[in-house]
Parts: C-alpha cells; structure tokens; sequence
C-alpha cells in the first residue's frame, strides 16, 4: 500500500501524496516513524504464528474488529454504543442460519455478505429509531444496553424445535453448532479458510503450516484500520468529530447532525456484523453469550483503555487487554480488567495510546528533533 | 378467567419491583448527573449483607434489612469520595505530587458509565471469589394469602406497600426538608447554590450516599425472594434503566409515574404472553416513549404546565 514511505526521492511526491489520504488531525502518527513502525509491526504480526499460536491471535484479531467499529461510533462521533455486539451477534447468527441452509462455497460466500449486511441493517433500524426519533446522549447508551440484554434474553429461550429457520436451529442456550466451515469464492473457484493450513518450507526454518484463516484476517484488519484513517481524516470525518464536539454547533453550521450519527452507526453495525461473521466462522460455533452483559462491555472496555479517540487504541488495547483476559483465566482475570478500566478512565481518561503518543512527541520535541514535514503538532493537540 | 384479583397483584408486584429498582439509580442520575453502572451490584451488597446478617449473626429480619440499606448507603458514601469526586485520592495526590490525579466524574456521562462499570465488574467477581457462586437463602416471610384457586405471596403485597412508603418519605426528604431545599438547589445551580453557601460537595456525597443506600435496601426486602447469586443485580438494571428513562427529570415523580405506567405494561404483558414478552414489551414501551416523550412522562408534564401558564 502507501506505506513505503522510504522510498526516496524520486517519486517522493506519489508517496507522500497517497499518505496524506491516511494522515490528518484525527489520527495519531503521521510521522515517517510511526509508518515504519506499522510496517514493522503488520510484518511482525505476519510472520508471528510461524513462531506462536495464530489461531488465539487470529481470534483477538477478529474482536478488534469489533474494537474498531466501537471506536468509530463512540471515539470519532460520540455515540456511545453499548450495544455492539447487537450488530456483532446478529452479524454472526446470520452468518450462521445462511451457511447452514446454504451450505455450498457460493452460499458461504453470501452468507458472510448476508452477515455483513444484517449487522448493517439492524443498526440502521435501531439507528434510525433512535437518531430520528431525537434520542441522544446518554439514552443512546441506555437503549443499546437495554437492546443487548433482551436480545440475549430472546435468544436464550429458542430452544424449542420451532425456533428453527429453514434447516438451522437456532438452539437456545446451546447455540448454533455445525456452521459450515468458511469458504470464499463460487463453486468450482473457490477457497476454503478454515481447518485447510498449507505447508510452506521458508528458508533457514524449514516446512510450517500456515493457516489461511490468520492471513484473512490479519488482512482484513489491515485493511478495516487504514480504511477507517481514510475515512476519519476527510472531510465526512472531520463532521464526525465537529459532531463528537458540539452537537448544537455543527447542526447550526448547516451540518445534518442527526444523518451523520445514523450513517456512522449503520457503518459501525456493518463492520461489528463482519467481525460477528468472522467469529462465528472462526468458532464454527455461535451462542446467546454473545449478548451477555460482560460480552456487551468488552468493547467498551477496549477502546476505553486504548483510547476511544484512537483508531490505534482500540486495536492494540483489544489484543492486549484480550491476551491479558485469557491468559489470566482465573478468578481474578475480572477484578483485574475492572480496576485497570476504573484506574484508566480516572487517571487516563484519553486513554494509553494517545498517552504513549504524547509521551513519545514529547521526548521528540524536547531533543529538538521536531519540526520539517513530520512535525507531530497538529496530531497532539486534537487528539485529546 | 384471566381474573382480575391476579392481574391486580401482580400489577402491585410489578410496580414496587419497577420502583424499588430503579429509585436510587434516579436518584443519582437526577441530582449528579452520573449514571451508575454497578447500580445492581449495590443491590447485590444490600440483599447479601441482609442475607448475611440473618443467617450469620442471627439479626431479626427488620433489622437486617435495615443494616443491608446501610452498609450499601456507607459503601456508596466511599465511592463517591473515591472514585466519582475523586475527593480522597486527590486530597493524597495534591500532598505528593502537588496535583489531582481525578478529574470529577460529574456530568460526565459517559464516563461515568464506564468507570461504575469497572466497580460492577470487580463487585460482581469479588462476590463470587468471597463467597462462592451463591449463599444460603433467608424463607421468605408472612407466608401466603389464598384466593379461590391460587394463592399469592404476603410478602410481595408488602412490597408493594414498602415501595409506595419509600417513594414517599424521598419525596418528603427532597421537597419538604432543609436538606432535600439544598440538594435541589445544587441540582439546578450549581454555582449559585455555592454562592448561598450551600456545600455543594457534602450535598453530592449524601445525594450518592442515599441513591445508594435505597439501591441496598432494595436488595436487602428482595433478598428472601431472588435467588442469591453474585449476578442478582442484572435483574434489576434493565427494568431500572427503562424506568428512569421514561421517568425523566423530575426523580420521585417520574419514579412513580413510570413505575405505574411500566408496571401495568409488565404485568399485563406477563400475564397473557409471559415474562420474555412482559420485558420486550417494556422495551418497546421505553423507545416509543423516547420517540414521542424525549424528556420522559415529567418532561412532558413540565412542558404541558408551561404551555398553560403561557396561555393564561
């Protein structure tokens, strides 16, 4: 992509004309460092389950999916969501009841979009109920709330064969078992994902199996994070945030403040409904817990930590408070994750990355380093 | 017959359920413009401190609960000063590093939100890591009452009765007492109230302090009826939730307004479809009163005053 900013100075102009399409006010790191780094790291990520274990990462991988659309939603509009995994859950249901009774490569294939899709447009539904029906602030938050909790309720109680769609039970309590593995492509040109590592023989290391599911994934999220830089740095993001920081004002500067709340919604249920349809793929399995009230808040909890006004953030808090979360599973595991959101949001309410950020710009700033094109000023002051 | 005796009991059980839930939440949510996430979990430490005291230390039931409100009013006085004013670290902070660590978490909503959530999450697993994933249960009282073919808990018409006393000694602490003048005062001035030298800090303290202690007490009269688990709390949230909402500004009024109007639904609801269509329909009735009623039941009340007196 445009991130090879090293280039040099031939076609310096091209690079840094496409890089300025993922820089702006409302990201942080637009220095040639920082895009290093992410190469860096997007490699690292790479070549990571050739040393570890991918299929944990990859599933940590698709909740920050999850983590990103939240971090739209509440970070760049102000929308506080406590119901993305409303979107996320239909998303993987539908996923699921589609694959089910479709199970061949091109009906897996429509039932990832079918997926994508429902996440989209039962937020546009709750969106458009809320956003055009004048609920705002806090009462966005307590609806989406509400919304999970009976979502899990309902779900929970269609147990009964009666509450089947075409060949897929939806299971109750028990959930979904037997979601067709994920395949792409239509019949006779098609790949599938899941469970289907390819041998690989790298030079200095030998034969490896590497599965394809991670590199989805890991593409996807690549993908999800730069696209959503591109979209919070022009002109739609910037309402978006003018939106964020003063409803009354933006709607004065002739701005439709109530569409672009419903329009981000609707996106950020899509990309929670995509995430939901990599989880249920992934798991091959799909249950209420999706809706629980401690699955609801992971997502806050995330961007929270991370920093809610950072793309960043809500990506590497998801990996890491996830990696933390599973690899203490004991009894402490929720005590812990509780006083470090509590401790975060009093003392760090900007959250981690944006921290860290400062932090690092800081220290630049003070060897006198700064300064020439990739003068970190702009970014430190607005995303705060 | 669907008879009406049944419907009846079970409108006054729905209402004090509605009532009793969500009265501490409005309040705290009214007056400090915080929402509080481990509402329930307050409800958890009222009903298990009342649980405790009977069972362990032998305490008249009366008693207990009223210990149950307490502890829980004591605990929320200490989450105030540690967590939602941020007064005592601060105070610490401004003596070591000569500055606040906290930023007071008052209208800050969402913040708030959050925060309270990270206090549910270590509440709730703190229950369950102290004292297992569920305690001994007190019987539950006065036995029953029958009528014809059924017959119904005495307990639950108490209840009832409980609920309509509490909504009205909070309406009486905050209209017709020194404190509740003040309380109000810094509900709708804050500055101003200041100014009048009224301690606006002490008045959030107490404010949280009784949000609290009704949330214990709540838990404390359900105790010998819900199960006794660490998880008791999300019962109460989302009927608590909807009922502020549709409540609106005015906390005691709008608590027994949406209380009527959300218990009648409930238990209608209940009555001919079941518990999971009472909630959704609790639901509905919530986002269509926000369609139309964005300022809830009070909102509108207010509104429809104005708009007379404009007219006269």
């Amino acid at each position: 992509m445009s991130t090879n900013s090293a280039n040099g100075e031939t076609n310096r102009s091209l690079a840094s004309r496409l890089r300025s399409r993922f820089e702006g006010p409302n990201t942080i790191g637009d220095s040639r460092g920082f895009w290093i780094g992410f190469v860096v790291a997007v490699a690292a990520l790479a070549v990571y389950p050739v040393f570890g274990d991918g299929s944990q990462l990859s599933l940590f991988m698709v909740l920050a999916l999850l983590g990103l659309s939240l971090s739209v939603v509440w970070g760049y509009s102000g929308v506080l969501s406590f119901g993305q995994v409303v979107f996320f859950g239909i998303g993987a249901y539908t996923f699921g009841v589609v694959s089910i009774n479709f199970a061949t490569p091109g009906g897996i294939t429509a039932a990832v979009v079918a997926g994508v899709v429902g996440g989209g447009v039962s937020a546009a539904i709750l969106g458009y109920f809320m956003f055009y029906g004048g609920v705002r602030d806090v009462y966005v938050t307590i609806i989406t709330l509400v919304s999970t909790i009976v979502l899990q309720t309902f779900m929970a109680q269609t147990a009964g064969s009666e509450w089947a769609i075409g060949e897929a039970a939806l299971g109750g309590f028990n959930g979904m078992p037997d979601i067709p593995l994920l395949t792409l492509g239509v019949e006779g040109a098609s790949y599938q994902f899941i469970y289907n590592p390819f041998p690989m023989r790298i030079i200095g290391i030998g034969a490896v199996e590497i599965s394809p599911f991670y590199y989805l994934v890991l593409a996807l999220l690549v993908g999800a994070y730069l696209g959503l830089r591109v979209l919070v740095n022009s002109d739609y993001g910037r309402v978006m945030v003018a939106v964020r920081e003063d409803e009354d004002r933006t709607e004065m500067f002739g701005y439709n403040v109530t569409r672009v709340k419903f329009v981000v919604f609707t996106l950020g249920g899509a990309l929670a409904g995509l995430s939901g349809v990599l989880y249920a793929a992934r798991n091959v399995y799909i249950d209420p817990t999706v809706f629980s009230l401690l699955f609801a808040t992971l997502p806050v909890i995330w961007v929270s930590i991370g920093g809610r006004k950072s793309l960043l953030g809500a990506v590497v808090a998801t990996l890491a408070v996830e990696y933390l979360r599973i690899s203490m599973a004991g009894e402490l595991a929720l005590v812990l994750l509780g006083t470090l959101l509590l401790v975060t949001i009093l003392v760090l309410p900007s959250g981690f990355v944006p921290w860290v950020h400062e932090q690092v710009v800081k220290a630049r700033l003070g060897s006198g380093e700064a300064g020439g094109a990739d003068a970190p000023d702009a970014s430190s002051e607005v995303s705060d | 017959m669907v008879n009406g005796i049944n419907l009846a009991l079970q409108f006054l059980d729905s209402f004090a359920f509605i009532v009793l839930a969500a009265a501490g939440l409005a309040i705290i949510f009214g007056i400090m413009g915080v929402i509080n996430l481990a509402h329930g979990e307050f409800i958890l430490i009222g009903a298990y401190t009342a649980t405790l005291a009977v069972t362990q230390l032998g305490l008249p039931l009366v008693v207990a609960m009223l210990v149950g409100g307490l502890v829980t009013g004591l605990f929320g006085i200490l989450t105030e000063r540690v967590i939602i004013s941020g007064a005592w670290p601060n105070y610490i902070s401004q003596r070591t590093l000569g500055r606040d660590v906290i930023e007071p978490l008052y209208n800050r909503l969402a913040d708030s939100m959050v925060a309270t959530f990270g206090l549910s999450l270590i509440l709730t697993q703190g229950a369950r890591i102290r004292f297992g994933n569920s305690i001994d249960q007190i019987a539950t009282p006065f036995g029953a009452i029958s009528y014809g073919e059924f017959s119904y808990s005495t307990y639950r018409i108490v209840l009832a009765g409980v609920s309509i006393g509490l909504l009205v000694a909070t309406y009486y602490l905050f209209t017709r007492t020194e404190f509740g003048m003040r309380a109000r005062a810094t509900i709708q001035d804050k500055e101003t109230a200041q100014a009048m030298g009224v301690n606006t800090d002490r008045m959030y303290m107490l404010t949280f302090g009784i949000g609290s202690a009704l949330a214990g007490l709540t838990g404390a009269l359900f105790a010998p009826v819900i199960s006794m688990q660490p998880t008791l709390g999300d019962q109460f949230l989302v009927e608590a939730f909807v009922a502020v909402v549709v409540g609106g500004p005015s906390v005691v009024l709008g608590t027994a307004l949406s209380g009527g109007v959300l218990g009648a639904i409930l238990a209608t609801f209940s009555n001919l479809y079941g518990t999971f269509i009472g909630r959704i329909a609790l639901l509905v009735a919530a986002l269509i009163a926000l369609r139309f009623l964005p300022d809830g039941i009070t909102g509108f009340i207010e509104q429809l005053r104005k708009r007379r007196q404009e007219s006269e």
